[in-house]
Formats: C-alpha cells, structure tokens, sequence
C-alpha cells in the first residue's frame, strides 16, 4: 500500500468522528446564534406584540416591519445622540489610549533603567486589582478636577492602560535592539527611533489592540454611568439602559437600539477576525 | 547708563535660559532619560489616578464624608459591614463567581480540544462564530436575556420548558431562576472567548509529543490527561485569574437583569451593586469605601493565593 492510499484510507476511517464534530458544532453555534436571531426579529415587530407575547421565534410577516428603525432615525428619541456619542468617545480613547500605551510598552520593552522591575510590577498591579475599588475615590476627585459631565472624565483615567501595555512590551521583546543601535548611528534621536523605526513596525499590533480597546470603550458601562450626568452625553450603552422599564413604553428603541449597537462591531469583525482574535487572546499568550 | 544696563543683564539673561533651554533639550533627549519620559505617562496616572485614590479610599473608610463635612469615626464603617444585605452580595458574588469557574473552564476547554482536533473541518468558522456573542455589550446581552427569560407565557424559556410540559415560570422573581439566567448569560457571552484562549494554548503543543503518545498506544483520555491539561496549564492559570477577576466585580448583568440595582430580596446583589448602592444611591461615601477595601483583600488574597499555589512568581521574569 503506498503513502497515499494509506492516507486516504486514514481519512476514510475518521469520518464518522467528523460528522459526529460537525454535528455538535452546528449545534453549539445555532445555540449561540440563536438569542442574536431572537432579537434581530423582534426589533421588526411592534414592540405592544412584544409586551402581549414575549420574545418568541414566531415569523409574522403581516406585523413585521422597518417602522422601529425608521422611528430610530427619525423619531423623537436620543437614540442618535447616543450612538454619537459612544462613536466619538471610543474614537478618541482608542486612539489615545493606543498611542500612551505603545510609547509605555515601548520604555519598558527596550530600555533597561532604574526601578524598571519595580515600575513594572505597578502595570501589573493595576491589572491585577478590580478598578471598582477605586471608584469611589476616583469619582470624588472627578468632581474636583471638575471632569464630571465630561468625556475626558471618562478617558483620563485610563489613558495608559495596564492590558495594553502589557500587550506592547510581549510584542516587542520580539524586535531586535540592534534596529535601535542602527539608528542611533544614523542619527536617529531616541524619540526618532520610535517615530520612525519602531512604530511602522507596531502596525499590525496597533490593529489588535485598537480592536480590543475600541470594544471596551464602546461596550464600556459602569464608569461612565457614574461620570456622565445630562442625557445629551450618555453613551449607547448607558442611554439603552434607562429605556428599561417596567412599563416596557420605550422597548421599540430598546430592541432596534440594541440591534443596531450590536451592527458596528459586526461589521467590523467580519473583516477583521483576525485582529479581533489577536486582540482578546493577546494578554494570554505567553512570548 | 541705564539702558545700557538692562540690555547687557538682558542679554545675559537671553544666554542662560538659551544654554539652560540646550540643556535641558540634551538632557531630555539623553539615552539615559528616554526611558523615564516614555514611561512617564504611566507613572503619571498610576501616581494621579492609582495610588491617590487608592489611598484616599483607605483614609475616607474610617470618615462619614458628607459635603462640608468630613468626620474620623474609627472603625464604625467597618462594624455596619456586619450586616445581612453584605453577606448577601458576598454570596452571591462569591456564588457567582464559582459556579462561571465550575462552567466556564471545562467546557471551553474541552470544546478547544474538539475544534482543535484533525477530524474537524471548518475550525475558523466556528471558532469565530462562537465568539460573535463576546462582542455585545453586557448591557445588550443582558437585555436579550431579560426578554428570553421574560415571565410572560410566550417568552422563550417559558415556550421551551412548555414544550417539556411545564408550565410557565418567572424566572426573574426567583433566587434560582434568575441565577441560572445569569449564568446563562455569562456562559453565552464567554464560552467562545475562553475557547480562543484554550485554543491559543492548544497551539503551544508540540505535534511530536502528541505523536510519539500514540506511538506507545495512549489513548485520546491518556493524551488529553497527561498531556494536554498539564501543557495547558499556564493558559488555564490566565483564564482562572480573569475568570475570578471578573466574576467578583460583576455588575451591570445584575443592574440589567432587574432594570436597575434593585433585584426582588437583593437575591441578585453583587459586591459591586451593594458598593453602588451605598456610595451613589445613598451617598455613604466612607461606607462605601470600607465595601472597597474589603474587596480589594478578596482580590489580593486571591491573587497571591494563586500566585503562590500555581508558582508563576518563580518562573516570570
């Protein structure tokens, strides 16, 4: 019998352990769709079936319309500002927080200084200790540095953020110090160095870390709900949050509303994964 | 005379801020001091938004902090922690915590295994449609949750247990029910991540050893017992740590569930909800507080516990 026949033979003989995968995995992932399904056809429904029949998997042409989205739109709602909001201020916290953490991951991956140990057990210290310890403090000193009601409220205090900078350091300790060395000789200035040699090669790590910051700016709920105060700042999450009520009178923007907070971050990881992947997985992988 | 003067001390002046100016420049750009200022924003907010708070949370423990009006009263914050809400969002965190453990790491753990085997086709597809969940906010995953676990006949769980023969349940006014929907909720948001980190590590393994296992006629159980898990070990270690993590601090699946921080009977009270509940709803700042610090000794004796018990002070540089 040659190689091949014996490999295809090999490949005969696990077939029913594929299937048997196969059909467990369809199953597993129809489950997991299946509350996204769920919600997805109730935004197309009035929300007053919602209220008689609960949510359901019942596909009812003759109640069925677009008339939550149009009213998203155009309607008297906040919707839009919210959406607004939450776009902007992950906009810029991605992008700061990216930029402050690369040049901290970038210090600490290839220099070596004084109390740079010590410095770096502080990173994973805060990784380390559930943020909502120091909230209450955190918030009190929001409020005297007059940042309440404000985005910068919201930014500041993470701005160098321990996971990503842990994230830089491990990517970096992969690029040889001699590129620094060669440009220091060409002239480079340290901070040279980092503009020009260093950061073009950061691409690929900037694309999973934006990812993973710009989820957790856009999905983020708790600090912002104590920072922001007027309706006209709330983020997405926080403005979905209070259309909650027993009454159930504002549900036609809460279910096209979370459709439809959901859509971005889709859409972006369908042309994206690979960063998505790399991004949530990067605090684990070992170096 | 005087003119005179003032343009020659001025111009003095002009050199030394000029040469300082060069200094300074030489100095900052100094390979020594690169270092410092490139790390310089971290050490700025650990200092402004760490260190400072945390210590202000440790002082305002032992205070009531009322506006105007700040008062040492010693550790009478820490004497009304003693009471029965407490425990109870000690419980249920703890309760929550343990059962997302229990759940949340054999199962993705198992499940890599699977997708990572060489019998499975369509890996990457299912790898990331797994995953899609991990992209909703809590506070959209929760609301999906609310209406599946809606109360009323027709809702989901209500039609599923139906089509058992039971009759509808409101799952959201009772202490198990509305566990299991967190649970749920949870497991739904979170299998498919774990199952990339499980899958990250499964990469780690060396083809050769699995082969020269089968070599010596291990089967798939020996395989996966004597080498899988322990090989897995340093990926499992992370999954517990931010398992735990974020088991103890959750919240706003609990705030979203009920529609607010008020479960019926505070059955779905959380460490976190009751820190809430005190600090902002009823303005007990220093009460609130020593609520913090009591679950910051949760957080470092869990930590360091682990540490200790997995060993990675050793082995980390």
């Amino acid at each position: 019998m040659s190689k091949k026949q014996k490999e295809i033979k090999e490949k005969m003989k696990v077939t029913p352990q594929t299937i048997l995968l196969l059909v467990l995995f369809i199953g597993i992932a129809a489950v997991v769709l299946f509350p996204i399904f769920c919600i997805t056809l109730a935004s197309f429904k009035p929300s007053k079936e919602l209220l008689r029949f609960g949510l359901n998997v019942k596909i009812e042409p003759e109640v069925m319309s677009l008339g939550n989205y149009i009213f998203l739109f155009t309607g008297k709602n906040n919707y839009f500002m919210w959406f607004k909001n939450s776009l902007v201020i992950t906009a810029i916290q991605a992008s700061l927080t990216l930029i402050v953490s690369a040049l901290v991951g970038y210090g600490f991956a290839m220099y070596d200084f004084k109390y740079k140990n010590q410095l770096f057990m502080c990173v994973i210290l805060i990784m380390m200790i559930p943020m909502e310890i120091i909230m209450l403090p955190l918030y009190k000193q929001m409020i005297g540095m007059k940042m309440i009601d404000s985005i910068w409220g919201i930014i500041l205090p993470f701005i160098a953020s321990p996971a990503p900078i842990f994230f830089f350091r491990q990517y970096l300790s992969g690029i040889p110090k001699e590129l620094m060395e060669a440009g220091r000789i060409d002239g480079c200035s340290e901070y040279g160095i980092f503009g020009r040699i260093i950061l073009p090669l950061m691409a690929p790590s900037f694309a999973a870390m934006g990812i993973f910051v710009g989820m957790n700016s856009w999905n983020g709920f708790l600090w912002p709900l104590i920072v922001l105060r007027s309706q006209n700042k709330f983020t997405l999450p926080i403005g979905l949050a209070t259309l909650i009520t027993p009454y159930g009178n504002n549900y036609d923007v809460l279910i096209a509303g979370s459709v439809m907070a959901i859509l971005p971050i889709l859409i972006v990881f369908l042309f994206f994964q690979q960063y998505f992947i790399e991004g949530m997985t990067a605090g684990g992988v070992k170096g | 005379m005087n003119s005179d003067n003032i343009g020659v001390t001025g111009s003095v002046e002009r050199n030394k801020t000029a040469k300082s100016k060069k200094g300074f420049k030489a100095f900052i750009y100094s390979q020594k001091i690169a270092p410092y200022v490139f790390i310089s924003p971290f050490i700025f907010v650990f200092v402004i938004f760490f260190i400072y708070p945390a210590i202000s949370t440790v002082t305002m423990s032992f205070q009531t902090v009322l506006p105007g009006k700040v008062e040492f009263i010693g550790f009478e914050n820490y004497k009304n922690l003693f009471n029965p809400t407490f425990f109870k969002a000690i419980k249920n965190s703890i309760m929550y915590t343990a059962l997302t453990l229990a759940l949340l790491i054999p199962i993705p753990m198992i499940l890599a295994c699977f997708l990572n085997s060489k019998n499975m086709v369509g890996r990457n597809f299912f790898r990331s449609t797994l995953f899609i969940p991990a992209l909703t906010s809590a506070v959209v995953a929760t609301t999906i949750f609310r209406l599946i676990f809606g109360e009323l006949p027709g809702s989901l769980m209500n039609q599923i247990i139906g089509a058992f023969g039971l009759s509808p349940i409101k799952w959201l006014k009772m202490q198990h029910t509305s566990f299991a929907a967190l649970l749920f909720l949870a497991c739904w948001r979170w299998t498919g991540v774990n199952i990339l980190y499980f899958l990250s590590g499964l990469q780690n393994i060396p083809q050769e050893v699995n082969e020269s296992a089968e070599l010596d006629g291990a089967t798939t159980m020996q395989k996966f017992m004597h080498i899988t898990m322990p090989m897995l070990r340093p990926i499992t270690i992370y999954v517990l740590t931010i398992s735990i993590y974020g088991g103890m601090a959750m919240f706003t699946e609990s705030y979203m569930l009920f529609g607010s921080n008020k479960s019926p009977n505070d059955m779905a009270l959380t460490i976190i909800g009751y820190l809430y509940r005190q600090g902002w709803e009823q303005n007990n700042i220093g009460f609130g507080s020593a609520i913090g610090i009591v679950l910051l000794l949760f957080a470092l004796v869990l930590n360091f516990t682990q540490l200790k018990v997995f060993g990675l002070f050793k082995k980390e540089d």
